[in-house]
């Protein structure tokens, strides 16, 4: 029941939320969230004795249940979901947009699809979820986003659905490979997946994979993203890169990796090298960036990259560092975009050479800029360190032939996110300094959002352990 | 079968009631009454026909499968949606309502037959039946050219392939000397193939083709369907479509099932070329009205995926679409009917002036673009899971969800035109709570077919 109540929660008041005028929409939004964080973090906790399930009958002609499981993967990225939506919630309060009680309902709703996708233990249920969360976030991009926001949130929107209908056509047929009666629930899935031969295997891989290729996104299928994170609403862009992304690890993760042991063994070498190429590739871009929203999104394909090839590399403790760092980027990102878009409404621009000396104009503001861009680049003592020393480790440990190489060239990726992210914070917070439009450090509600976000990451980085525990013994069962 | 008789006697009834009656609006509620009428007689049918053993009539011209009478019920009942949703728009189509009203009844006469027939005489009259009503609704607007041409080119190559249908009715006599579609399945071996009876088979796949408007023989659809007047296209397209696909997969489904080597490679190639031909021409369409014709193509094309394949889920997926499709179609053309600009800037703004309606368009949009939750998703996932369970035509799901992507773009511009463009649209007439009660009874169906699907399978 707890588990359901994850997703109603949000989805009851996401719905309400439209009929709601002014800031009723806001408080309502606000309240629901914290609500759910709550719920969240109960049900994180209860992980620890025995994963929290539900199930209830749904369409027993096509063998498919609403079945909702929360191990320490699922349990971990709601908690994840439960703080970033929060945190949007809070430095929220004092911006006004058009409509607020369809922006927040949207918001929400998304937030209710969110939960569904980390929760679902059927994969009908998963698609259903999968496809749920993306429709209220189209809406928001085309309604609320920059100028080019239609054509390039509809490309996005094209993009994600041909991968998710794939994605389909290959579950339907795992479905019919399971014993009896057709079934959808997960330990049938996967053990109908692990038994089919290699040559199925191998072809089906690609059916499902695309999908979560497409969402995370790997290259060469990452063009929709830097246009999308670039036009999204400030807060939209948050739901994008903090969580939905992680839609696509998550699946690889639940999903694919156990289902199709042969198929993924037979293509890891590829998936790992289009990753590494996309982390040099992203890397390189984001250096000659101007725009601060295109570089922290071209960084982001980055970070995504490396997780994506560890999870490929068949090493358990880097499975472990996949995990614990979905939760670490999900944090950091959006203490990224958080800070951009104040750096936005202040200067009215985030081009970087227009901008300057934030740290003697709004100096909270540089604090946490700095904190946050050093744990984007994985100093020791920060939430990002621990996940990329697992990562990183996992990589080299793991069995492809190349892993060496694989990792060398991975760490390259480390060297030039330091260039970028240090030069970004050279240009912005320091140099000469640029006037602010708005003259004014940073606000009481903007403080408690960049408070939260600054806290975990120093609290993780210094004591990771609540962290790795909740996420320890979730790699065994994905790597056998 | 009470059902046919009814809705004879219906049709008869709305005949003279034009005689009678002078007010269009009694002549509407009139109707409206009957329909709900005939949708009761129905399920009197459905209640009173025992559920194992199919019943022969009328010297074995008839089978009632219980699916069969759950499939009448149901295409009634969405004749009854269409009805209340759209007859203010039927009484303005010309003065003749009343025969309006009892032309739909005798279509619903010709559905009745071809979803019972046993024998391939009665699907030759049941295909007429149903037809010749339409060729008469698509010209109702007389005055207008663009309806008459309609008439006319639908009437032309209606008779045209009525011809070819019964050529291959013909054939197939020649080579099995019975007209009964059960006795066939004895007759016609694989082994001992006469070749005329394979000659037959073409020629009734090629001529139900044209019913259904399958690629290559889909050319008269979009001209028809954009130049009738839009309430009867609405019918067009969606119920009368429907009844023709649950004739097709009868016929192939019991008769043809055991030589489903020799024709299945034609009908898949048929299938993609609809699928095709359907989807990427919808994509240039600049009025919403020949849109939808274009997308009534391309969603033929999954409904042909349950004649293709020849197993038990092709019966649950041909009824489920047939409805999805049938009440997220009839809605939106109940939305487009409203507007006086066919074309997508006709919608630009709509979310701002009605919301309740672009809401409800998108649902409906949502649907027959298969979104999950709504309707059209469980459809298109009921004919595909159809296809992958027989197993080698894995090739077109996947050509197949492509093309579905492809859908989401101009189903989706619609959206962004209500939705993100500004504008005024304007409308033939006030909306009123009356319709607006409608379209979310529509809409609430939408996401109980979407989220409950077995509710509508319970028969089958």
């Amino acid at each position: 029941m707890v588990l359901l109540l994850l997703i109603l929660i949000p989805l009851i008041t996401g719905i309400l939320s439209f009929a709601v005028k002014g800031d009723g929409a806001k408080a309502l939004a606000l309240i629901s969230s914290i609500l759910t964080l709550g719920v969240s973090a109960y049900v994180s906790g209860a992980n620890y004795t025995a994963p929290i399930t539900y199930n209830h009958d749904w369409i027993p002609i096509l063998g498919t249940q609403l079945s909702f499981v929360a191990d320490g993967m699922s349990s971990m990225l709601c908690l994840l979901t439960g703080i970033v939506v929060m945190v949007v919630m809070i430095s929220s309060v004092n911006k006004n947009v058009e409509s607020p009680g369809a922006f927040y309902g949207f918001l929400l709703l998304s937030q209710a699809g969110l939960m569904g996708v980390f929760l679902a233990y059927d994969a009908l249920v998963f698609y259903v979820f999968w496809e749920l969360a993306l429709i209220p976030v189209y809406f928001l991009c085309s309604r609320w986003g920059g100028e080019k926001r239609i054509q390039v949130t509809f490309k996005f929107f094209i993009y994600t659905f041909v991968g998710s209908l794939m994605m389909l056509a290959g579950l339907i047929y795992l479905s019919m490979q399971t014993q009896g009666l057709s079934s959808y629930s997960w330990p049938d899935i996967v053990r109908a997946g692990a038994s089919l031969p290699p040559a199925t295997q191998q072809w089906l891989f690609w059916l499902i994979f695309i999908a979560f290729a497409i969402k995370m996104p790997i290259f060469p299928f990452h063009t929709w993203q830097p246009d999308t994170y670039e036009q999204s609403p400030t807060p939209v862009t948050i739901i994008l890169s903090a969580l939905m992304v992680k839609m696509g690890l998550y699946a690889v993760l639940r999903w694919l990796l156990p289902v199709l042991p042969s198929g993924v063994a037979y293509w890891s070498d590829t998936v790992i090298i289009l990753s590494v190429i996309g982390i040099i590739y992203a890397s390189c871009i984001a250096i000659v960036q101007t725009d601060m929203k295109r570089l922290v999104a071209y960084s982001s394909i980055a970070h995504m990259g490396l997780m994506c090839a560890v999870a490929f590399s068949h090493s358990n403790i880097g499975m472990h560092g996949v995990m614990v760092q979905m939760f670490n980027h999900g944090i950091t990102i959006t203490g990224m975009w958080l800070i951009i878009s104040m750096v936005e409404n202040r200067w009215g621009t985030r081009d970087m050479t227009k901008l300057g000396g934030m740290a003697t104009s709004a100096p909270n503001m540089a604090i946490a800029f700095v904190i946050i861009s050093l744990a984007s680049i994985a100093l020791p003592l920060t939430n990002g360190f621990i996940g990329e020393f697992m990562l990183f480790n996992g990589l080299f440990s793991g069995t492809e032939s190349n892993h060496v190489t694989m990792t060398v060239i991975a760490g390259l990726g480390i060297i030039l996110g330091a260039v970028y992210t240090l030069n970004m914070i050279q240009k912005t917070a320091y140099g000469s300094t640029v006037k602010m439009t708005i003259a004014k450090d940073l606000s009481m509600n903007e403080y408690l959002g960049l408070a939260i976000i600054v806290i975990l990451i120093i609290f993780l980085g210094v004591y990771p352990k609540p962290l790795l525990d909740l996420t320890s013994g979730i790699a065994g069962m994905i790597v056998k | 079968m009470k059902a046919i008789i009814a809705t004879t006697v219906f049709g008869i009834i709305m005949m003279f009631a034009g005689i009678v009656v002078n007010n269009k609006k009694s002549v509407a509620s009139i109707a409206a009454l009957l329909f709900i009428a005939l949708l009761g007689v129905n399920i009197w049918d459905l209640l009173t026909t025992s559920a194992n053993a199919p019943q022969l009539l009328y010297g074995n011209m008839l089978r009632v499968e219980h699916y069969s009478l759950w499939f009448n019920t149901l295409m009634t009942g969405c004749s009854v949606l269409y009805v209340l949703l759209m007859g203010k728009e039927i009484q303005k189509v010309g003065s003749h309502v009343a025969e309006y009203f009892a032309l739909i009844f005798f279509i619903l006469c010709g559905l009745y037959i071809l979803s019972t027939y046993n024998n391939l005489l009665m699907l030759f009259i049941g295909i007429e039946i149903l037809s010749i009503p339409q060729y008469i609704l698509a010209g109702s607007d007389k005055r207008n050219l663009k309806s008459s041409e309609a008439s006319l080119k639908y009437f032309l190559m209606g008779a045209f392939s009525t011809g070819i249908l019964l050529m291959g009715i013909a054939l197939l006599y020649g080579a099995a000397r019975t007209f009964n579609i059960m006795d066939m399945v004895g007759i016609l071996h694989s082994d001992a193939l006469n070749p005329l009876a394979l000659a037959g088979i073409m020629f009734i796949m090629i001529a139900l083709s044209f019913k259904v408007s399958a690629a290559p023989m889909h050319m008269w659809t979009p001209d028809v369907y954009d130049g009738a007047p839009t309430p009867f296209t609405a019918y067009m397209a969606t119920v009368v479509k429907a009844s023709a696909f649950f004739a097709f997969l009868r016929l192939f489904q019991v008769s043809f099932n055991s030589l489903s080597e020799h024709w299945t490679i034609i009908l898949a190639i048929i299938t993609a070329a609809t699928l095709l031909v359907g989807n990427v021409t919808a994509v240039f369409q600049q009025s919403v009205k020949r849109m939808l014709a274009y997308s009534s193509i391309a969603q033929a094309g999954f409904m042909l995926f349950a004649v293709l394949a020849v197993n038990q889920f092709a019966w649950q997926g041909i009824i489920i679409y047939a409805v999805a499709y049938s009440v997220a179609t009839i809605g939106i053309f109940s939305v487009l009917v409203k507007l006086k600009d066919y074309t997508y800037d006709g919608f630009n703004g709509l979310a701002k002036k009605e919301p309740l309606l672009a809401f409800t368009a998108s649902i409906f949009l949502f649907s027959l673009a298969g979104i999950p939750l709504t309707g059209g998703f469980m459809a298109k996932y009921y004919v595909l899971l159809a296809v992958v369970q027989q197993g080698h035509l894995l090739w077109l799901v996947i050509f197949a969800l492509l093309m579905a992507a492809i859908s989401v773009y101009y189903y989706f511009r619609v959206i962004i035109a209500m939705y993100f463009k500004t504008g005024t649209p304007e409308f033939n007439s006030p909306i009123t709570m009356g319709d607006k009660v409608m379209l979310m009874v529509t809409c609430i169906l939408v996401f109980l077919l979407g989220i409950f699907p077995q509710i509508f399978l319970y028969h089958v």
